[in-house]
């Protein structure tokens, strides 16, 4: 018995000039979390389309569950679930009917699987004669959820289900997964927040069609090549446009009212970045070492490959 | 497959346009094209000036007024003053018999008749001359019964084409343009919207066949072109007394027959088209205005340039519309239409097959 | 007179749909050159708040005044002074880069030398010159957000309303996004931006959160961490919003 759930190898997918998917392969454990990170166009659309068997790769292959994404792609449709990027619910059918519609085309039968989707169910179900178009977008959110997993889907394959939703409605999303994947279904995850990374098994980081590296994200933070330091003051422009031109410092970037500081060599330290501000007569911030974060890494992903 | 039909339904019911479309669109029309064309021919005022004024002339004048369509005018008593009458609006046409009119006929001369339309209004000009003709050459035939030759010559150009005024015509032209409207457009939109929303990728990772989700987007349209298609027929044969001389069984079957056809166009065009306005788009300069300008509904195809005619060929309503004028008008059967029925038949096989190979089972 | 500080100011601003309160009596001003943050929930109000202080929309009640004039009765003032971006419509897809922005330069009745002036400008703040008639469909995202922002500011608005403007942008990109909502803010432009990214949040000077049509907090990141006892924005969130929920 094979652990490997979903198996691509060297996708490949262009339209036209632009190149969706420049050779990507990776593999996702069954009953695992895996998130595809990244920012619109990195292909993340692409990947699960082909996986899904919407799309033909145009070289590589891709298995799901062992059944080959274009081969098999009939038995594959019976046992996928797919949320695509906007929640494609029938917005002039009401919560109830849409259910129903979905459960009938996967010939699935609602109260036998109505434990599966019950937590998420539950919290939209007075709203059970409102129409999707008139729910908010966490509500949505649960409603396109819950009619992908009424078939009872082996893989749940969810293209940026949080996208343009609150924090509060994404939290509780990831919560309902979380879940579901103690239920035993493997679920794939698109999606451009980063802090989302931390909430997943395992990672893929994605830019420009390929992958820039994969795994838990622990061990994608513990494999940050550099020194990291956050420094915070009220000048914030000014102290990146000055930093910037401090030898041994890798690079600079703002998060959010502090600036993360990545040092090019060991010898650059707390010391040497306080000596450079005080000399050049800037006095007013708050300096200390951080360990990254996985954006800390993603950006660094992405000035690797901007060099290269 | 239910599930589908039903949520098919609920789309339909729900959308307060499609619904008006739907069910308004044939009421409006019918009465639309019924009371315009009634009225049109019935108030005109015509007047003669009868150079002869003999027993035949008299006669021709006496047949003309008793029509019904037409009203005396202002008198005139010369052809110099025909346009100032025009002018004021007095006249809509004047008929001008020739001096000698009983004499010429007794001669087999053929006397001429003159018939002078306000042209300012070219359709009611067209109307009354034809109408005036059409009056005129019956009264010819019946002096002599046995001759094709016609003994009076009405001079005029226009066609003669007496059942192009009657609301009969417009019947079944308003059938084959709504089949197509509501078959053909409503269909191609609502799967391209499926596309544009997105739910098409749900649909299409699901284990329904393409067969199966084609099958259920069209079947409520062919119950609903059905139901119009019915309501048109009540309403004209109730409210215009539109006849229905040939089968009736046989009319409704050459009718799914074109509702197929215009369905499996309908299904061709979303193959085609990724959102809904191209599917509209195509839909109305497609097949709308082509069903309307070409198909003989409107101008006839006999005066089209010679490849406007050929094109005409490849238009199904064409075909449609005269099979049903055939049922509907002369009561004849099959045997008269058969050719038409086959083609039209050929038409749905082509386009089906044509859909099935495009309907993609994948997104591209 | 210490009025003219404040580019918006809103006193007990209210708008009902019906029985439905969209917007509860919120009070808040915006000082010159501030970059305020505008948070809250799906449906908690912001929408309907933006589209009032943009003179889109009539409030029900209150006092608001957006760059010194009144929502009211002179809206065609106020669009001549602000901005507008938003994630969903920016720039005209299949025009070039200098086309939109003589479309945009145009509306707001700058002369041709001005645009033509403020387009080089801009567009060599940005190391694009090269760019200037390619269209806009062909451009990378990041190089479109910021060419929206561009937009947004060339009339000089006194503020400028960023609806979730960086929604689905790589990390550094976003990063060169805030520089330039930043150096805008430095020249004084007011800087009134919406987001999902709580993390986007510390970027403000101050934030506001809005809930159920309410303003439940307001006060600079750093302050409302401290009373909120939570680490980052997304803690702040959170205790406000399932406190609501």
């Amino acid at each position: 018995m094979s652990d490997i759930s979903v198996y691509g190898e060297g996708l490949v997918k262009n339209y036209g000039k632009t190149e969706a998917l420049r050779g990507i392969s990776f593999l996702v454990n069954k009953g695992e979390i895996f998130g595809f990170i990244g920012p619109d166009g990195a292909g993340k659309t692409t990947l699960f389309r082909i996986l899904t068997t919407l799309l033909l790769p145009d070289a590589g292959h891709a298995t799901v569950e062992g059944f080959h994404v274009v081969k098999d792609f009939r038995h594959l449709r019976t046992i996928l679930g797919y949320m695509p990027g906007r929640f494609s619910l029938y917005q002039d059918l009401t919560v109830e009917e849409n259910l129903k519609f979905f459960a009938g085309i996967f010939k699935a039968d609602i109260s036998e699987n109505y434990y599966l989707i019950k937590d998420i169910y539950d919290q939209i179900a007075p709203f059970a004669k409102r129409r999707a178009g008139k729910l908010s977008g966490g509500m949505k959110q649960k409603l396109a959820l819950s009619c992908a997993l009424i078939h009872k889907p082996e893989v749940l394959i969810l293209d940026e289900p949080t996208t343009g939703v609150d924090a509060v409605s994404r939290r509780e999303f990831w919560e309902m997964l979380i879940r579901l994947k103690n239920q035993g279904i493997t679920i794939l995850v698109a999606t451009p927040y980063m802090d989302e990374a931390i909430l997943c098994d395992r990672v893929a980081l994605m830019q420009h069609g390929n992958i820039m590296a994969s795994g838990t994200p622990d061990q994608i933070i513990a494999s940050y090549p550099h020194r990291l330091f956050s420094i915070k003051s009220d000048q914030t422009l000014e102290l990146l446009s000055l930093i910037r031109q401090m030898t041994g410092i890798h690079s600079a970037e703002m998060f959010g009212g502090n600036i993360h500081v990545s040092a090019s060599n060991a010898l650059t330290g707390i010391k040497e970045i306080e000596d450079f501000l005080r000399s050049h007569d800037f006095r007013h911030f708050e300096l200390e070492e951080i360990s990254p974060g996985i954006e800390d890494c993603f950006i660094d992903f992405m000035k690797m490959n901007q060099a290269s | 497959m239910k599930q589908f039909v039903i949520k098919e339904f609920l789309h339909i019911f729900r959308d307060v346009r499609s619904m008006v479309i739907l069910f308004g669109m044939p009421l409006v029309q019918v009465l639309l094209f019924g009371y315009a064309i009634t009225n049109e021919v019935k108030d005109v005022r015509v007047s003669v000036i009868d150079q002869s004024y003999d027993y035949a002339s008299q006669a021709v004048v006496n047949k003309l007024f008793a029509s019904g369509y037409f009203l005396k005018g202002e008198h005139i008593n010369s052809t110099r003053e025909i346009e100032e009458s025009f002018r004021k609006g007095k006249n809509k046409m004047v008929v001008v018999i020739e001096p000698g009119f009983a004499g010429k006929l007794e001669t087999g001369q053929q006397p001429t008749i003159q018939l002078i339309a306000d042209a300012s209004d070219p359709n009611t000009a067209n109307l009354l001359v034809s109408y005036a003709s059409g009056i005129i050459n019956a009264y010819s035939r019946e002096l002599v019964p046995a001759g094709n030759i016609p003994v009076i010559v009405p001079e005029s150009r226009m066609l003669y084409n007496p059942s192009l005024m009657s609301v009969y015509m417009f019947v079944p032209g308003i059938i084959t343009i709504l089949l197509m409207l509501v078959s053909a457009m409503m269909t191609s939109i609502s799967i391209a919207r499926e596309k544009e929303l997105g739910t098409m990728e749900v649909l299409l990772v699901s284990p329904l066949k393409p067969f199966q989700i084609v099958a259920g987007k069209v079947m409520p349209y062919v119950l609903l072109s059905f139901i119009n298609a019915g309501s048109i027929l009540i309403l004209s044969y109730y409210i215009f007394n539109v006849p229905i001389n040939g089968s009736l069984l046989l009319l409704l079957g050459e009718t799914i027959l074109f509702i197929l056809l215009a369905l499996s166009l309908g299904i061709f065009i979303s193959t085609i088209s990724n959102n809904q306005q191209t599917a509209m788009m195509l839909s109305m300069f497609a097949l709308m205005l082509p069903t309307i300008l070409l198909s003989g509904f409107i101008f006839p195809i006999e005066n089209m340039p010679a490849v406007l005619q050929w094109f005409s060929l490849i238009m199904p309503p064409r075909w449609f519309i005269t099979i049903i004028k055939s049922i509907m008008l002369k009561g004849s059967g099959i045997e008269y239409f058969w050719k038409e029925t086959l083609i039209l038949a050929g038409m749905t096989l082509i386009f089906i097959l044509a859909s099935v190979k495009k309907f993609k089972i994948r997104l591209a | 007179m210490g009025n003219m500080e404040f580019v918006i100011e809103a006193e007990g601003l209210t708008k009902t749909f019906g029985s439905f309160v969209a917007n509860d009596n919120l009070n808040f001003n915006v000082k010159k050159g501030e970059i305020f943050g505008f948070l809250g929930a799906n449906g908690a109000g912001k929408t309907t708040a933006i589209r009032i202080l943009c003179g889109l929309l009539l409030p029900t009640s209150g006092k608001i005044s957006v760059a010194g004039f009144d929502v009211y009765t002179q809206t065609e003032a106020i669009k001549k002074h602000i901005g507008y971006m938003s994630q969903r419509f920016s720039l005209y897809e299949d025009l070039s880069i200098y086309e939109n922005f003589r479309f945009y330069g145009g509306i707001y009745g700058m002369s041709r030398s001005k645009i033509k002036e403020k387009t080089s400008e801009m567009l060599g703040r940005l190391g694009i010159e090269s760019l200037r008639n390619s269209i806009i469909a062909s451009l990378p995202l990041g190089i479109r957000q910021k060419l929206a922002f561009s937009v947004a500011i060339m009339h000089s608005p006194q503020i400028v309303f960023l609806d979730e403007p960086t929604g689905g942008v790589d990390p550094i990109t976003r990063r060169q996004f805030w520089e330039m909502i930043y150096e805008a803010a430095a020249q004084g432009i007011t800087v009134f931006v919406t987001t999902h990214y709580m993390d986007e949040a510390e970027y403000c000077n101050r934030v506001s959160i809005m809930v159920d049509g309410r303003i439940e907090a307001l006060d600079t990141p750093r302050n409302l961490k401290d009373k909120y006892q939570a680490k980052d924005m997304d803690g702040v969130f959170l205790k406000l919003a399932r406190k609501a929920g």
